[in-house]
């Protein structure tokens, strides 16, 4: 089981405590209806899937409750850094 | 290549069993091939097969990054069926049924296929109402699946606990008869060993590392660990690293990899005759010829290459275990595993042409594409060979990811093998 630092509880704490979001920084479009059928499905479905270094959200649901991000490899599942919601990519 | 039979292992036998030929050459890639497979899983082995056999494409190379059958095909728990819901879902994995059926007799190998019947636990009302609705629309797609009580479940599998005050209760079965389990390594090595005597290269540690494309566009070979190689169709078929290869051909694809787990027993003697899968509990189990219990876990929350996955996944899954089996709560465990298993959002499997010509893909099997393996390297074969989807991998396209028309087995089932 990984350990995973909480940004908001600043602290280190087991996979149990946390739930995995997918991948980080997919903007919800401001304009949905403006959307083509291809960005829909860049939106909706397709995902980087990367064999290395991974933007992803994760929620500390027996916690503090919050969503915030992190950088992992996902060759040695090792967290690079763990950073706030809203703070710019890392 | 040396047919086997009874005659040929009598033979054999007289020298010792020392005088047996390699059962297929260890080929080095040469500069060209009409086809290159990329991904030496029973898959691709099988796609190579059929190209060779059904279409006379024989200048065929399968390459493998590691040993063939070293990725999901080898780590599998081997569990065959095709009683999915829709109907499309139901023509391909019934396809494939049927083509286990001779897959023995047609390599010359035994695949060690055993019809012994898939039978899923209801614990629930519904479970109750959900298994039906798949009973009478499998029964309409002529894919066998029947409703059994709970007495006729014990009578089927003698260690089930079918008391009425167990913590999940068993309130009936739905039991595929054709269901079963194959023995994993035998359907690559069969597929390995027949294709190479019709002519394909088999090419072991030997992984891509780029797509080349000419100037329209359209694939002209691979780069290689072992230097470039030539062609003109390329059928990636390599599982939970199919994103980074098509990343290679510059294409974004709709896929998550993830690890996912299973673990055997120390062997025993036979007890439990047919596969048991209860899907609200989050647990199934079936026994190898070996006498092993085989277990299938679950998946790790998050996207990970790493074809290892955490211990606390396994642990809930034996907990599972134990509570469906109280009779097996002293069992030990031997070897527990990981593979890495590409899901797609509607978890139906993507099987066809790529935008890019000369580039065919066959991915996001995800947690149950072991029971398609024959199907998926026909139909991957067919569509190499005549660049169009049968009409059966025809609905497994890509582009549903943008018209809508998706295959949505991930609401019709929520967990799948
Ligand atoms: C624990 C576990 C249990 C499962 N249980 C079942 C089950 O009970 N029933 C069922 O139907 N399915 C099951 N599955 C799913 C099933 O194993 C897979 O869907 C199926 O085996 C996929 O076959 P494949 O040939 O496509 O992939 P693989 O056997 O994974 O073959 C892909 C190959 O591609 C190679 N490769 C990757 N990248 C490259 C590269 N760049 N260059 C060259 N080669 C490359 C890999 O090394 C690998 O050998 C299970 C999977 C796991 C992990
Ligand atoms: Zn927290």
């Amino acid at each position: 089981m990984i350990l995973i630092h909480c940004p908001y509880c600043d602290e280190k704490r087991a996979e149990l405590e946390f739930a995995y979001a997918g991948q980080a920084h997919i903007a919800r479009p401001a304009d949905p209806s403006a959307l083509s059928d291809e960005e829909w499905e860049h939106y909706l479905f397709i995902r980087a899937n990367p064999r290395g270094r991974h933007h992803e959200r994760w929620r500390h649901i027996h916690g503090c409750g919050r969503f915030f991000n992190a950088v992992r490899d996902t060759v040695t599942d090792k967290f690079e850094t763990t950073y706030k919601a809203g703070e710019p990519r890392k | 290549m040396t047919r086997f039979s009874a005659m040929s292992l009598f033979a054999k036998a007289l020298g010792g069993h020392q005088g047996w030929p390699e059962q297929w050459p260890d080929a080095a890639p040469k500069p060209a091939y009409d086809a290159i497979i990329v991904g030496g899983g029973g898959h691709g082995l099988g796609a190579a097969y059929y190209l060779a056999k059904k279409y006379g494409i024989t200048k065929v190379a399968v390459l493998e990054k590691g040993w063939i059958g070293g990725g999901n095909t080898g780590r599998n728990t081997t569990i065959i069926r095709s009683n999915y819901l829709y109907d499309e879902s139901a023509h391909l994995y019934d396809h494939a049924v049927k083509l286990w059926d001779g897959l023995s007799q047609e390599l010359n190998y035994n695949t060690m296929y055993s019809k012994r019947g898939v039978m899923m636990l209801a614990h629930n009302v519904h479970d109750i109402q959900s298994f039906k609705r798949h009973i009478h629309a499998n029964r309409l797609n002529g894919v066998d699946n029947e409703w059994l009580t709970p007495e006729e479940a014990k009578a089927y599998c003698p260690p089930l606990n079918i008391s009425p005050d167990a913590r999940y209760p068993v309130l009936g079965a739905a039991l595929q008869r054709r269901g079963g389990t194959a023995r994993h390594d035998t359907v690559a090595w069969g597929y390995a060993r027949a294709a190479a005597a019709l002519g394909v290269d088999i090419i072991q540690n030997c992984a891509v590392t780029g797509i080349n494309r000419g100037p329209d566009g359209a694939v002209t070979g691979v780069e290689t660990t072992r230097g470039s190689i030539a062609c003109k169709r390329i059928g990636v078929s390599a599982a939970g690293n199919t994103s980074v290869l098509m990343q290679m051909a510059g294409l974004d694809f709709p896929l998550e990899s993830y690890p996912l787990q299973a673990l055997v027993s120390e062997p025993v003697k036979p007890i439990f005759p047919c596969v048991v899968m209860s899907n609200t509990v989050h647990a199934y189990m079936s026994q190898s010829d070996k006498g092993e219990l085989v277990i299938g876990a679950g998946t790790d929350q998050y996207v990970s290459y790493s074809q290892r996955g955490a211990l606390h996944i396994v642990e809930h899954t034996l907990a599972a275990i134990c509570e469906i089996f109280p009779i097996f709560r002293r069992m030990r465990m031997l070897r527990t595993w990981g593979g890495i298993v590409d899901v797609t959002p509607d978890r139906s499997p993507i099987l066809g042409k790529t935008p890019v010509q000369g580039l065919y893909v066959n991915c996001g099997w995800g947690t149950g594409g072991f029971k398609a393996t024959p199907g998926a390297g026909d139909l991957l074969a067919y569509t190499m060979a005549k660049d169009e989807p049968h009409r059966i991998n025809a609905p497994f396209n890509l582009d549903r990811f943008r018209n809508g028309r998706l295959i949505d087995e991930a609401a019709a089932a929520a967990v799948a093998h």
